[in-house]
């Protein structure tokens, strides 16, 4: 079947490429014209490339602006590239796969790169910027007011151009109400009579300065804050537009000694480059660190740190029957069901049919919580309607078979749908010949219809594992992991590894997505195994039926 | 013919694109000249009820002051996705948000400390004043605060209970007079509730985190997993599941408000957000202070603060100040953002104002007058996940005292 679809097409594409290489376009034209160029085409085209060319400059000015020139190479170049593939008659196949690939690399590949890359970092919460970041914010954080000094009204002007002159602050005593000039030289006063000052202390005219409103003032942010007046007890800083205060930075960065100094306890951090912070000779640390390569760091701590791997093997048996249950189970259902609704003496099978995918239209996500709450012990439905004392999700059993249950509910009208479209691809004389040789349905169905059945359905029945392997929101929803054992509130009865490490990752003190990224790395190497094993097994199958 | 349609689809793609492109660079030179924008911009963050309220008032601001004020509403991971935002320098210049998100966002190098003048401060909650406070810093301007306190149908249950012991009697005798099916509603689940448990564990004697000398949490001083913490869990495992049942895992964060309107208990440990549903049920209700233990401790409950923050990546820094430090602190806009959520203002002008047509208020603030401030250091982020599952362990019948221990410790291993 695939060899006479790709037959006329590779034959087409042979003469197509022969006379242009021969230098006689008109040839190719001919060629060509199997494929005449209409107005839609050409319209659909410009509009395309147009858009292509678009997105390309908007996405060009941000890499110019951050100097990333790695970048910009490679915008440039899938730009051409995408121009030269969809103006030239040649390279057919190419136009068709290249949209596809440039989505694959953009969608998947890419963020499962930036995952791996992640996993060697310490990147989370306290760890998410430069080095050059944290120092800023540790010194604009250490900014503190001087004990006992007062806040003057402030007023911000300039000599020159509003939009671009050197700015200097108009600071009022509010006891004397004389005002000062303040520079980064430091403070002057200003002569009486060239000021006019209102009640409340704003300066609203002065000889030889041009007023900034709030307007003006505003668009000049970053200078404003980076003014400084220099004065005997620390410096004048603004806070907001309108008022000053005395403040004094009281840590400091010292390139000398790559650490930050305290005037007021005189204690210094020394930068760490392993651990991305400034640590103090007793160990204390600086909240505010930065981004660092750690190596293997995350992925040992997974593999060694007893928080971790101690529960680990248990998650990952229960994990594997989670996965198992859920696609065996509602493989089951889903198929008993299809075969009831396949049988010729079977009446109003659309009726049914509508019913049974119910479940399936209906958003997962809402019907977790309603099945979470219908669990509940004391409220639920469940236990209401059956007159049962079952705490649910307090039992490591019972929340595992409640979960299993949901999920059954929630994945058998898929498992239908696949297996009624599939019964109905086997031919009947195969059964029919089966009856006629004397089988029971039973031997028929174990003989002939379910191995026909499983040669369609297994890729789905790995696909369907593969998801329910890394399910969070079926449990994440539901009981959240639980129950947990008394002694360890890290590791549920219903965890899977998915959501264990989740809590692991973000439970506790902030985010830590480099360990995230290691441990998602361990699953993915998880379940990439466990469905290449199947596949290959499936192919055997395949082989023997087909 | 095709050199000509090359042409003319490059020709085509290269005009679009150049429109593209013109629109670009026509914007900025516009936005420029345009007397509005001349000032510049402030753009303001919060979640979808306060993002509203605020609204007219960041309109008022701009036209004043010839700004353009832009207040964006997100509503969901305020906290996270403003961390991620002004990491990448597309993050706002004032973010609204509760008093405990400060460690992480100054761990992050995400906000800038906000000077007040001492006029300022004297206007405010000095209990608000104290949860804004981080490392001696001030890095937020409060402007509502919130507690839990026990709100109680008066039809079921006139009197307000002195102790924790008068209520349980109270509701073992509505229960078994079947006018109530639970004793109290107070939030547990299976994975616990820390907030709403705490001023049960403060009476019993526990505590999270010592203070240092100058009045800030301590992380290096951890409560939990102590003997007076055991001690205080074994008095909750009294009230539990296999005691008097007064706690439950079954009542949860979804039905406990539910579960009260619906009158099928007398007491409901909850938080102002609760009463818009009381009132809507017509329920006769009354607010009391969290009963403690008998011979106990009192009961505190945790304080939380809804503030401004001053982003210290914004774009406009020193107009973000000057909103946060000079248009917040004055009362109109508590009073705006109190009736757009009914919780108590931080200015004491503002709760003054709204005190006298809501007697609710007073009566909360009189519940949160004990107080503790929730801690804002980020270690607070490791202690709810493992507190809240011991509590409904040990509500559940679990061993205080193993629970408790094993509790402590994994926090303890959590804190950097």
């Amino acid at each position: 079947m695939s060899t006479s679809l790709s037959g006329p097409g590779s034959a087409q594409q042979t003469p197509g490429r022969g006379p242009v290489r021969s230098g006689s376009p008109r040839k190719s034209r001919t060629a060509r014209n199997h494929a005449p160029i209409t107005l839609t085409g050409l319209v659909v085209k410009v509009v395309l490339l147009g858009l292509v060319a678009g997105i390309a400059i908007w996405a060009a000015f941000p890499l110019i602006e951050a100097k990333l020139w790695v970048g910009l190479a490679v915008l440039l170049a899938t730009t051409a590239g995408l121009f030269y593939l969809y103006l030239t008659p040649r390279h057919i196949p190419g136009k068709y796969l290249i949209p596809g690939t440039l989505f694959l690399v953009a969608f998947q590949v890419f963020p499962v790169l930036y995952t791996a890359s992640t996993a060697f970092t310490n990147f989370g919460d306290g760890h998410r910027g430069s080095k050059d970041d944290a120092i800023v914010a540790i010194q604009s954080g250490s900014v503190k007011q001087v004990p006992g000094s007062t806040q003057f009204p402030l007023t911000v002007a300039t000599k020159g151009d509003p939009a671009t002159g050197p700015l200097v602050f108009l600071i009022t005593d509010p006891k004397t109400n004389t005002v000062s000039v303040g520079d980064t030289e430091g403070l002057t006063q200003l002569d009486a009579g060239d000021i006019t000052v209102a009640p409340g202390g704003k300066v609203t005219a002065a000889d030889g300065y041009t007023i900034l409103n709030f307007g003006q003032a505003s668009a000049r942010s970053k200078d404003i804050t980076d003014l400084v007046v220099p004065t005997s007890g620390g410096a004048l800083r603004s806070s907001g537009l309108s008022r000053a205060y005395e403040g004094k930075a009281v840590r400091a960065y010292d390139a000398g000694c790559d650490c930050i100094t305290d005037s007021e306890s005189g204690r210094t951090w020394t930068a760490d480059e392993s651990v991305g912070a400034f640590v103090a000779a007793d160990g204390d640390r600086l909240a505010q660190g930065w981004r660092v390569n750690v190596g293997l760091q995350n992925f040992s701590r997974v593999l060694t740190d007893p928080a971790i791997s101690g529960p680990f093997f248990g998650t990952l048996m229960w994990n594997f029957a989670f996965a198992i249950g859920s696609t065996g189970f509602t493989f089951l259902l889903g198929m008993g069901i299809a075969l009831a609704l396949h049988s010729p003496r079977m009446r109003g099978t659309n009726f049914y049919r509508v019913l049974l995918i119910l479940p399936y239209a209906m958003p997962s996500f809402a019907m977790l919580l309603v099945w979470r709450d219908m669990f509940n012990t004391d409220f639920g439905l469940i236990n209401n309607l059956f007159g049962l004392g079952v705490d649910w999700f307090g039992e490591t059993w019972s929340a595992r078979i409640a979960v299993l249950l949901v999920q059954l509910w929630l994945g058998y009208p898929y498992m239908f749908l696949v297996a009624t479209g599939a019964l109905q691809a086997i031919p009947k004389e195969l059964t029919e010949a089966t009856s006629v040789d004397g089988a029971s349905p039973f031997q028929s169905f174990r003989a002939v219809t379910l191995p026909l059945l499983l040669v369609a359905i297994s890729p789905l029945l790995i696909a369907s594992f593969a998801y329910n392997f890394n399910n969070f929101n079926a449990i994440y929803l539901t009981t959240e992991g639980g129950p947990f054992p008394a002694d360890n509130p890290t590791a549920g009865a219903t965890d899977l590894l998915i959501t264990y490490t989740y809590r692991l990752a973000f439970g506790a003190q902030g985010a830590e997505y480099g360990l995230a990224a290691a441990v998602s790395i361990f699953i993915f190497t998880i379940v990439a195994t466990v469905s290449a094993i199947s596949f290959s097994r499936t192919r055997k199958q395949e082989e023997v039926y087909s | 013919m095709r050199i000509r349609t090359a042409g003319v689809v490059a020709v085509l793609g290269l005009a679009l694109a150049a429109s593209g492109c013109g629109d670009n660079s026509k914007d900025e030179p516009a936005a420029k000249e345009s007397p509005k924008a001349a000032g510049g911009k402030l753009v303001i963050w919060a979640d979808d009820k306060r993002a509203e309220a605020l609204k007219p008032f960041g309109d008022k601001f701009g036209q004043e002051n010839g700004v353009t004020v832009e207040v964006q509403a997100v509503s969901k991971d305020l906290q996270t996705n403003f961390v991620t935002a002004s990491q990448q320098g597309s993050g706002p210049d004032v973010v609204v948000g509760a008093h405990d998100w400060i460690g992480n966002l100054v761990q992050n190098g995400a906000i800038d400390p906000v000077q007040l003048a001492a006029e300022q401060k004297s206007g405010f909650n000095e209990t608000a004043l104290k949860a804004v406070t981080f490392n001696g810093q001030l890095y937020g301007v409060p402007y509502a605060m919130e507690n839990v306190a026990l709100i109680r149908n008066t039809e079921l249950a006139p009197e307000a209970p002195k102790t924790i012991e008068d209520l349980v009697a109270a509701g073992k005798k509505l229960k078994a007079e079947k006018k109530a099916s639970e004793i109290l509603c107070l939030q547990s689940g299976q994975n616990g509730d820390a907030y709403h448990i705490y001023p049960l564990y403060t009476s019993a004697g526990g505590y999270l985190f010592g203070t240092t000398a100058n009045g800030d949490y301590d992380p290096k001083d951890l409560g939990v997993g102590k003997p007076e913490s055991i001690e205080a869990f074994k008095k909750i495992a009294k009230l539990g599941e296999k005691g008097d049942g007064a706690l439950k895992r079954s009542i949860t964060g979804e039905n406990s408000i539910a579960t009260f309107t619906g009158k099928k208990c007398a007491y409901l440990v909850s938080g102002p957000w609760a009463i818009a549903d009381a009132k809507k049920a017509g329920i006769k209700y009354d607010i009391s202070p969290v009963p403690g233990f008998a011979g106990g401790k009192e009961a505190q409950p945790f304080v939380g603060v809804q503030s401004f923050y001053v982003a210290s990546k914004g774009k406009n820094k020193a107009l973000a100040q000057e909103f946060v430090a000079n248009y917040v602190t004055t009362p109109e806009l508590a009073v705006a953002l109190y009736n757009a959520e009914p919780r108590p203002p931080a200015l004491t002008a503002a709760l003054d104002q709204v005190k006298g047509s809501d007697p609710d208020l007073a009566k909360f603030q009189e519940a949160g007058k004990n107080g503790q401030v929730l801690p804002a250091i980020p270690a607070m982020a490791a202690i709810w996940d493992p507190f809240g599952k011991a509590e409904a362990a040990i509500i559940g019948g679990a061993d205080p005292a193993k629970t408790i221990t094993s509790a402590g410790n994994t926090i303890a291993g959590q804190i950097k």
